[in-house]
């Protein structure tokens, strides 16, 4: 089985702060993997870098077998604008504040990028995106302003926009942690569909531990930059190995 | 004389102060953007030479640069006539702080949306003029308002290179009757009556727009 992300030996700095030393991971086409840590432990920085949206300075990343670093890429991202296009070609990412364009209706939200970036014409890209909205259930929302939906909505507009650009790769970064508690099931209810996607590869940061464990293949725990543990949910959730792993897993499904 | 005999000659000097007044916030918000976007480029020799206009024409007296590019510049060979001069240096004064508002307006729009932008794929290029600008404008509108009431008022200054605006009239009719009372009066009435005018046509484009963009503003962080 080939790997469609793979860190070696990554490191990332932010200034005197090292986020990532020599960090190593491989994900698969196709798999399902969480990320959980406490906040600060670099499970965030993984999906930003793996955006484009941090740089890093050393070690090698490559996503669908395109490298980040240009051997001769210059400024923070050692690489042209041109190649991170590429890069971000087969990426795409749901934020936690949903970021949603509010100046656009949420059916232009959706068609703005396939039309601007892909030069996919209009209409096509318009039935696509109903076809999208009708999937996240939204469909009589697609001509109101964001401003007008609750933030379950907007982030169930904001998968539909990222999967628009038919990534390979889905980032999702706590996308249920700016949520009032009621709102959280649907935004779920969405990703779990989702997951049932066999080709698309996610790569899931959140706090939402029963989550975790019932859409992903592997679980893997972040602390200080690093993957203290990592592992098939079932076996990771009932019998973690590793100390600090004990320690964060009780702290968070007790507290 | 009485004071509708000084309607004629103030309403001829009207017309040119208002003629100046538009022509040059016209050419001023061009001259903003330009050097407005120019700042934010993270080309230094572009931001560089942006940051310098603005830096000149806001640290300098509006009536010494007209009195430079009038008396100065064609000592050098170049030279325009009074009419073209006052527009181009006030052009260039609100362009200046013009270019300060659009670029605030620009950093303004939250880092969120560039990173969404960025996760999208999109350029620069569609980012700047799609996705900030559209957002930004509005927050630029008031004080575009504002600019634009200073650059009337600063107008009055193009009567000392020459140029027959309302503040010339105004002063060539004082020099005949001495009337200053009933003249100045006239005068200030003249320029609040404009200014008025401005007002409303910032309000009805703010509000075109605000329509046109139809996102209240308390609903955008």
């Amino acid at each position: 089985m080939t790997s469609i992300i793979r860190f070696q030996n990554v490191t990332k700095r932010f200034g005197a702060l090292t986020v990532l030393d020599n960090f190593n991971f491989d994900v698969r086409q196709g798999e399902k993997v969480t990320l959980i840590g406490p906040s600060g432990s670099g499970k965030s920085t993984v999906l930003r870098i793996l955006m484009t949206l941090e740089p890093f300075q050393e070690g090698q990343l490559e996503l669908a077998g395109i490298g980040y670093h240009e051997s001769h890429g210059r400024g923070d991202f050692k690489a042209s604008d041109r190649h991170l296009h590429k890069i971000r070609s087969n990426v795409g990412m749901v934020f936690q504040s949903f970021n949603l364009f509010p100046h656009m209706t949420v059916l232009r939200n959706i068609v703005e990028a396939p039309v601007a970036v892909l030069k996919m014409k209009r209409e096509e890209a318009e039935s696509r995106a109903v076809e999208l909205l009708r999937m996240v259930g939204l469909l009589d929302k697609k001509d109101q302003y964001p401003s007008q939906l609750s933030g379950g909505q907007q982030q169930r507009v904001a998968i539909a926009r990222a999967l628009a650009m038919r990534p390979r790769v889905l980032l999702f970064d706590e996308p249920t942690s700016a949520l009032d508690p009621q709102l959280v099931g649907e935004v779920l209810g969405v990703i779990r569909n989702l997951a049932q996607e066999h080709d698309l590869t996610m790569l899931l940061v959140t706090h939402e531990m029963r989550f975790a464990r019932e859409v992903s293949d592997r679980v893997c725990f972040f602390d200080k930059g690093r993957i203290v543990e990592q592992g098939e949910p079932d076996r990771f959730f009932t019998n973690p190995e590793q100390p600090r792993t004990r320690e964060f897993l009780s702290s968070v499904l007790n507290g | 004389m009485t004071w509708t005999q000084y309607l004629a000659p103030l309403m001829k000097g009207a017309q040119i102060t208002v003629m100046i007044s538009l022509t040059s916030i016209a050419f001023g918000t061009v001259l903003a953007f330009l050097a407005g976007i120019a700042r934010t480029s993270s080309n230094p020799i572009i931001s560089g030479i942006a940051f310098v206009y603005v830096l000149l024409f806001r640290g300098t007296p509006l009536l010494v640069q007209l009195f430079w590019f009038y008396y100065a510049l064609p000592l050098i060979g170049v030279s325009f006539d009074p009419i073209t001069t006052g527009i181009m240096v006030l052009s260039l004064l609100t362009g200046a702080f013009g270019a300060e508002v659009v670029r605030g307006a620009l950093m303004a729009v939250p880092q969120a949306q560039h990173e969404a932008a960025r996760a999208l794929n999109f350029s620069k290029f569609h980012t700047l003029w799609h996705i900030s600008m559209p957002q930004a404008i509005i927050e630029m509108m008031p004080a575009f308002g504002n600019l634009a009431v200073q650059n009337l008022k600063d107008t009055a200054l193009v009567s000392l290179i020459s140029i027959a605006d309302l503040t010339f009239q105004a002063q060539s009719l004082r020099n005949i009757t001495l009337d200053s009372a009933t003249i100045y009066t006239m005068t200030l009435a003249g320029y609040f009556i404009i200014a008025l005018g401005l007002m409303l046509i910032i309000r009805f484009i703010e509000a075109k727009l605000r329509r046109g963009a139809a996102f209240p503003r308390s609903a955008h962080s």
